[in-house]
């Protein structure tokens, strides 16, 4: 037992992943964290996306199931659960079965390597990024055997769309992505000018190095070699839209023409594992994104730290932090912050709601889930909680915005054509993907000479 | 694009030649799918994606209404018209009415005629507001739809108001009116023109300049004038195609010569003209709203009809420039009370014969736009 104990707080005395410090106990409990904190993601996600796009349309949107409709999701996933789940008589039935089960595995096991903070991951491979482009790519099998196994023309219609698809926008991805692998290697001015003191090495996949290398060139790659890094990064922004078949890129399962592509024929809960994955597959690629350009848990303008300031610390009394600076206290403080003002339009909706017998219980709902809110967000204001959750705080909070966008874009867009859409892909973002590559390697070759006689000049 | 007589009708057994020999599918699309407006069955011959040919499948929907009007009296079929198009009901009753009144020979006062015009524009206005929701959604842009909405609830509320239906108004009686405006009809019309007019552009400025939009409905489902003559396309499509008839012009019912309007026109035909045709309409039936508001005579909504119609022994065919096309009501009398036969030309019914023109080497997308742009109503077509 006494040796158990020790085994797991060796972890913590590491400063390592857990699959990095090869301790198996926190590595079954970082997946399970993860896992469940992706299905209580996807949960949110729903309920999220049905009330902004809602408001997005002049609606409301869930209003019934729990104040605000917040239970919504948790009806829908026991309605799918119960549900009949039927299988075409003139279905393959093998793969019918295990072609969810490809998609969903493909989906939940890329974020093996995504970097929630710099020990926050569940291992850091030094392919990082090559596993999780590779992995993720792995649910257009799913989902053309999902639509050949129905053996019904929409889906088999729908699956083509989408092998074709995904296939040719994870040209444009990797791409985007290698010139990110380039900007590692480097150890730029940045657009700021700031930071920049790195030492040269040789350039990483691993997910948790990219970030580390922003951390040291003080910049987010997005800004890098402006504006090579923007182009780069609004390649990848709008193929991971396409590779997750989402709105306007939502050719395979078009609902309008396809009734429902390549799951037509799927029901209930094998039809909530393609939902579930869609989600997932959506939460991994904006974390990529995330991770390459915007800085993964790093918080904005992570070279500046503002005026030195001792940190206060009100609780607990005996914990000394150390001083640092003004800015840096201000983003520790974010996270708390965040919370407590979701907490306030909680109670500021629950003021308004109708004073009437018949909401009492949801009213009640209402308060308590905005009292969880300040209570987790006063939580968060504890020096010892909230320098070990700002990391991950910021991280999902750069996902939340990017899921946010994928929102909007379906309140916005209209559908592109198949055609079209492959003429986007190869026409438009593969060839700039290349030059891009070919500028960022160009100003990867020119900049240290030029950073030197800067150095030297100023 | 070919001359439709030329058109071999869709051969299922024999198929084409198709890339690289690749097996043809042939897909059922409706009658229950999301995007064919109610129960049209489309089969398509598909060569991968492209249509090499379709056929519509109709008369899920019939209901018989030609027959019935031989069992009822003229007052009786009044309301069965509305349910024809649906979406459009004001219109129908419209031509119906107009058409027995030429039967009898008599017409309506002028202060109903106004009133005419004014509910019939609105419900033009309506129409082309729920076409333009649906065919958006069709296309993917699925916020249109619920502004078209929230704008045509106003419309729907003045007729709600003026004679307790939403839908299937039956606002018209032969020889004129059963109800006088409410109090504050005039101000209610005026209060929504000034409402909708910056709700248009609106609408256009999610759509219009769109880039997606533009690629998915520029050249898609086209349609030259003479083809569309060919085949008696009527409304906004033949429009939209360059030729320049309207009935409201052309031969002019109701009072429709009194009103200053024009007649949009597109020229290349394709969706994205038959698009801002409709949304120019939109503008022209405000403006004749506008004038017939400012316009309304006093004095009678009822002429002189008699309580028991017998209209003379004879035969009429009167058309009226309905949203979606050249509406027609020809009725034959054997000078009983019940029409010997009533023969409607629902323009929805003539459109969808173009959409096999309109659709063959464009792909599946494409026909879900075409069927959207069509504008039809199944009640229409199958009555």
């Amino acid at each position: 037992m006494h040796e158990f104990i020790q085994y797991v707080q060796s972890y913590l005395d590491s400063d390592k992943t857990p699959g990095g410090a090869g301790n198996i106990f926190w590595a079954v409990v970082y997946i399970m964290l993860v896992f469940g904190g992706l299905s209580v993601a996807v949960i949110a996600m729903n309920w999220l996306e049905r009330k902004i796009l809602a408001h997005m349309q002049v609606r409301l949107g869930p209003m019934r199931v729990g104040p605000h409709g917040l239970l919504q999701p948790i009806a829908d996933a026991i309605k799918l659960l119960l549900k009949e789940d039927i299988i075409p008589a003139e279905a393959d039935k093998l793969v019918f079965w295990i072609a969810p089960f490809i998609v969903v595995l493909a989906a939940f096991t890329v974020f093996v390597v995504v970097p929630f903070g710099p020990t926050h991951a569940i291992t850091d491979m030094n392919i990082g990024i090559l596993f999780m482009l590779g992995v993720s790519s792995l649910s257009v099998l799913g989902i053309v055997t999902a639509g050949w196994a129905s053996n019904s023309h929409y889906p088999l219609i729908g699956a083509l769309r989408s092998s074709a698809q995904m296939v040719s926008y994870e040209v444009a991805m990797g791409l985007a992505v290698v010139s990110v692998i380039l900007m590692t290697s480097l150890h730029g001015l940045g657009f700021y000018g700031v930071g920049g003191a790195g030492t040269a090495n040789t350039g990483t996949l691993s997910m948790i190095g990219i970030v580390q290398a922003q951390q040291e060139q003080g910049v987010w790659f997005i800004f890098k070699f402006f504006p090579l890094g923007l182009i780069a990064f609004a390649i990848f922004a709008i193929a991971m839209v396409a590779e997750t078949n989402r709105a306007p890129f939502d050719l395979p399962e078009a609902e309008s023409e396809l009734t429902a592509g390549f799951h037509t024929e799927y029901s209930g809960f094998r039809w909530s594992l393609f939902f579930l994955a869609e989600y997932s597959a959506m939460i991994a690629v904006s974390s990529i994104a995330v991770t390459l350009w915007l800085g993964g848990w790093l918080h904005p303008f992570p070279g500046v730290h503002g005026p030195a300031v001792a940190i206060p610390h009100f609780w607990p009394p005996t914990e000394q932090s150390a001083p640092g600076g003004a800015l840096d206290l201000v983003f520790a403080l974010f996270p708390g912050i965040t919370f407590l003002f979701f907490a306030a339009i909680c109670f500021y909706n629950t003021a308004r709601m109708p004073k009437h017998p018949l909401f009492k219980i949801q009213t009640m709902g209402l308060a308590a889930f905005g009292a969880v809110l300040g209570v987790i967000g006063l939580i968060l204001f504890v020096p010892a909680v909230r320098d070990r959750v700002g990391d991950i705080f910021w991280f999902t909070a750069k996902v939340a915005g990017f899921m946010y966008l994928y929102i909007w874009y379906r309140g916005t867009f209209p559908r592109y054509r198949f055609d079209q859409l492959m003429k986007v892909g190869w026409k438009i973002l593969l060839p700039t993907g290349l030059g891009v590559l070919i500028l960022t390697a160009t100003a990867a070759f020119v900049e240290p000479p030029i950073e030197e006689w800067l150095r030297r000049v100023l | 694009m070919t001359d439709p007589n030329s058109l071999s009708p869709l051969d299922l057994e024999t198929p084409d030649k198709t890339f690289l020999d690749a097996n043809e599918l042939v897909i059922n699309m409706g009658p229950q799918h999301p995007a064919t407006h109610g129960v049209l069955r489309v089969i398509l011959r598909l060569d991968g994606e492209k249509v090499m040919g379709l056929e519509c499948v109709i008369g899920y929907l019939h209901r018989g209404v030609e027959k019935i009007a031989e069992n009822r009296t003229y007052t009786m079929f009044n309301p069965y018209v509305d349910r024809m198009d649906y979406v459009a009901a004001v219109s129908n009753g419209l031509g119906y009415c107009e058409a027995v009144e030429k039967l009898l020979s008599v017409e309506a006062p002028p202060r109903a005629q106004y009133i005419r015009v004014i509910l019939t524009e609105l419900n033009r206005i309506a129409s082309h507001q729920l076409w333009l929701g649906t065919h958006a959604l069709d296309i993917g842009a699925i916020t249109p739809l619920f502004y078209t909405f929230r704008d045509r609830e106003e419309i729907l509320k003045i007729f709600e108001k003026y004679c307790g239906a939403r839908l299937t108004t039956h606002a018209f009686r032969i020889g004129g009116l059963q109800y006088e405006t409410y109090d504050g009809f005039e101000k209610d019309v005026k209060n929504f023109l000034t409402f909708f007019a910056p709700k248009i552009d609106e609408y256009e400025e999610l759509l219009t300049t769109n880039r997606i939009w533009l690629e998915r409905t520029k050249g898609v489902g086209t349609i030259s004038g003479p083809d569309a003559i060919a085949l008696g396309v009527t409304g906004p499509v033949l429009r939209a195609s360059g030729v320049k008839w309207d009935i409201r012009k052309a031969l002019p019912y109701a009072n429709y010569k009194n009103f200053d309007f024009e007649i949009p026109t597109g020229q290349n035909g394709d969706t994205y003209d038959r698009y801002l045709v409709r949304m120019a309409e939109m503008r022209q039936s405000c403006r004749i709203i506008e004038q017939a508001v400012a316009g309304i005579p006093e004095g009678p909504i009822m002429a002189k009809v008699p309580k028991v119609m017998k209209p003379p022994v004879g035969e009429i065919y009167h058309s009226i420039e309905a949203p979606k096309g050249e509406l027609g009501y020809f009725i034959v009398s054997d000078g009983s009370t019940q029409p010997y036969r009533i023969r409607v030309r629902p323009p929805s019914f003539v459109n969808l014969q173009a959409l096999d023109v309109m659709c063959r080497g464009q792909l599946v997308a494409d026909v879900i736009a075409v069927i959207g742009t069509l504008d039809i109503v199944l009640g229409e077509v199958d009555r």
